[in-house]
């Protein structure tokens, strides 16, 4: 089992969901954060005061996978995300141990 | 009374009350950050708490008790003191007020309560809640209700005889030969609170971290609610400060109320339709040119700046919308927006901490509205071709009340300052003011994490991360 984290455009969410969705992924956690990368910041003027912001608001989606998709998710994501302008983001892959549904106690592959 | 002049007055009191809460509070609220906006808040609605009973108690008797509409002249000179105040014990406690004037009670209390409330905005996220309560009832005593009677109650500002402008250009009949103008308080309300502004941030001192921390507003939506109130309950306060006098009905009922009733209804039509208009458009012009100023200047027109260049105008047409013309007023509202858009800057190039720009704004606006009387009046301004005698007097009215607020400030605040302090620890200013000093924070945005409901009573709350293992399991 892998975890797919993807750091992405706030816009680009919904279409990285239906993505997912056709291909069969049936659920994700989904954080609002922020953060920097090449993209930097952006100014923002306040009555003439102008601040450097270094945080963007970005989403981040943390999927539960098979090994077996994790190729082919990790293409959709990045496939879904993609504007081709600075600030698209990224996506990695970690190792898990084990999965536990709460619910029915099914483990690892059942409970993905 | 007419009746319907009453019932516009009870009306423009609810609506200057309006401007403070929530007006001025979500104005400011929105532009303080997040962990202090309970405070900003809180320090507009405590105005409304503290000022509203000492007006009652000795605020309307120190400005109005020996002269104005309430008590005779000749017969009752009261205890004026040289035309600064007058006794605030003829009239404590509104006792010996004629219920014909408990609507101008009410009027003029919220003006006092708006003003003191305005300064806030210029010493907030740093200030002990308990200081600001003290000094609160000591400043409107010593520099609002003295200057409100100078300018209103027939004092040194007025057009009495042996008034400021009496000294400089002479008398006629008793009355000052070029009477100075202020009609809803350009110098009572906005350069007095602008001046004490001033005063204050730079005796307070400035917020840890100003001019390296952003320090952006962290909600421009309840600046812009704030900012729309404002200028709705604003009509009370310019449309409501008409003055009726003798001659249109309202003093000489007994000699022919039919004929005097037509006279004041005629002219009330006339002057508050003048009133509202001006007032608008001033501050039409004056939101325009705040944001082409920003254009400009900083590339785009933003939302604060449209908020601001609202206020800015609403201040400047204060002291003069019943002595100018629509034009006049537009004229008047773009120089006060555009003005008003750079000297917010000022502040970080002079260094002192005016947090919301309440000097910007406030002194700012006020001395252009009061100043600018003297170019655009229409039946005593320079560019109506009549010399510069308005100008003059207009100027040393603004200079007089910048002297008087800046004396009166540096004393209490001083005062404060030697005795229960100004400031809360640094700690607790980086920690948010709403936390340390309302015990409150004003957002909850996650839902539930880590809260519950203790079973203990009040009082034993305690400051973050310091709760103590007998309070968890109580």
């Amino acid at each position: 089992m892998k975890l797919v984290t993807a750091v992405i455009k706030p816009h680009k969410w919904e279409d990285v969901r239906e993505a997912l969705e056709t291909f069969g992924v049936t659920g994700m956690t989904v954080s609002e954060v922020s953060g920097y990368g090449r993209q930097k910041g952006h100014t923002e003027v306040y009555r003439g005061a102008e601040y450097d912001i270094a945080l963007v608001p970005k989403i981040r989606v943390e999927i539960v996978v098979d090994t077996a998709d994790v190729e082919d998710i990790v293409g959709i994501v990045a496939k879904s995300a993609h504007t081709g302008r600075i600030g698209d983001g990224k996506v990695w892959v970690s190792s898990i141990d084990s999965v536990v549904r709460v619910r029915t106690g099914d483990r690892d592959a059942a409970a993905i | 009374m007419d009746t319907g002049y009453a019932a516009w007055m009870l009306i423009s009191s609810s609506l200057v009350l309006l401007m403070t809460a929530p007006g001025l509070a979500l104005f400011y609220g929105g532009m303080s950050r997040s962990k202090s906006v309970l405070n900003m808040l809180m320090m507009s609605f405590s105005a409304v708490g503290v000022v509203g009973i000492v007006y009652a108690l000795w605020g309307w008797s120190m400005t109005y008790s020996s002269v104005g509409w309430a008590a005779a002249d000749a017969e009752n000179p009261g205890w004026e003191f040289a035309k600064l105040f007058s006794s605030p014990f003829d009239q404590f406690g509104l006792s010996n007020t004629l219920p014909g004037n408990y609507v101008f009670v009410a009027f003029q209390m919220t003006f006092a309560i708006i003003t003191v409330a305005l300064i806030s905005g210029a010493i907030a996220d740093r200030v002990k809640f308990s200081s600001w309560l003290v000094f609160m009832p000591i400043w409107v005593t010593l520099a609002y209700f003295p200057l409100a009677h100078q300018v209103w109650g027939g004092g040194f500002l007025s057009n009495v005889d042996g008034g400021l402008a009496s000294l400089v250009y002479g008398v006629t009949d008793g009355v000052a030969n070029v009477a100075p103008i202020d009609y809803a308080g350009g110098t009572v309300v906005h350069i007095n609170a602008g001046v004490a502004a001033l005063v204050l941030a730079i005796l307070i001192g400035k917020r840890v971290g100003f001019g390296k921390e952003p320090m952006r507003p962290h909600n421009l939506t309840l600046t812009m609610i704030g900012a729309g109130l404002l200028w709705f309950g604003w009509f009370g306060f310019n449309v409501g400060s008409i003055v009726p006098v003798a001659t249109q009905g309202v003093a000489g009922e007994e000699a022919d109320f039919f004929a005097n009733s037509v006279a004041f209804s005629a002219n009330f039509v006339g002057e508050t339709g003048l009133v509202w208009l001006n007032t608008t458009l001033a501050t039409c012009a004056a939101m325009v040119g705040w944001l082409i100023v920003e254009r400009f200047r900083d590339g785009k027109a933003t939302s604060l700046g449209a908020a601001s260049g609202i206020v800015a105008g609403l201040v400047a047409i204060t002291p003069a919308c019943g002595s100018l013309s629509p034009l006049g007023s537009m004229a008047l509202g773009v120089v006060a927006g555009g003005l008003c858009a750079f000297a917010v800057g000022l502040k970080f190039k002079l260094g002192f901490d005016d947090s919301l720009d309440v000097v910007g704004v406030h002194l700012v606006g006020g001395i252009v509205g009061t100043i600018g009387i003297g170019f655009l009046a229409t039946g005593s301004g320079l560019f109506y071709g009549n010399g510069i005698d308005q100008l003059v007097v207009q100027f040393l009215v603004a200079l007089y009340a910048i002297i008087w607020s800046g004396i009166v400030t540096l004393i209490v605040g001083l005062a404060i300052k030697y005795t229960m302090g100004w400031r809360i620890d640094e700690d607790h200013e980086l920690e948010g003011i709403d936390f340390v000093e309302h015990g409150e924070n004003a957002y909850d945005l996650a839902g539930t994490p880590g809260a519950r409901r203790l079973t203990g009573s009040t009082g034993t709350s305690t400051s973050i991360g310091t709760t103590s293992d007998a309070e968890v399991s109580a």
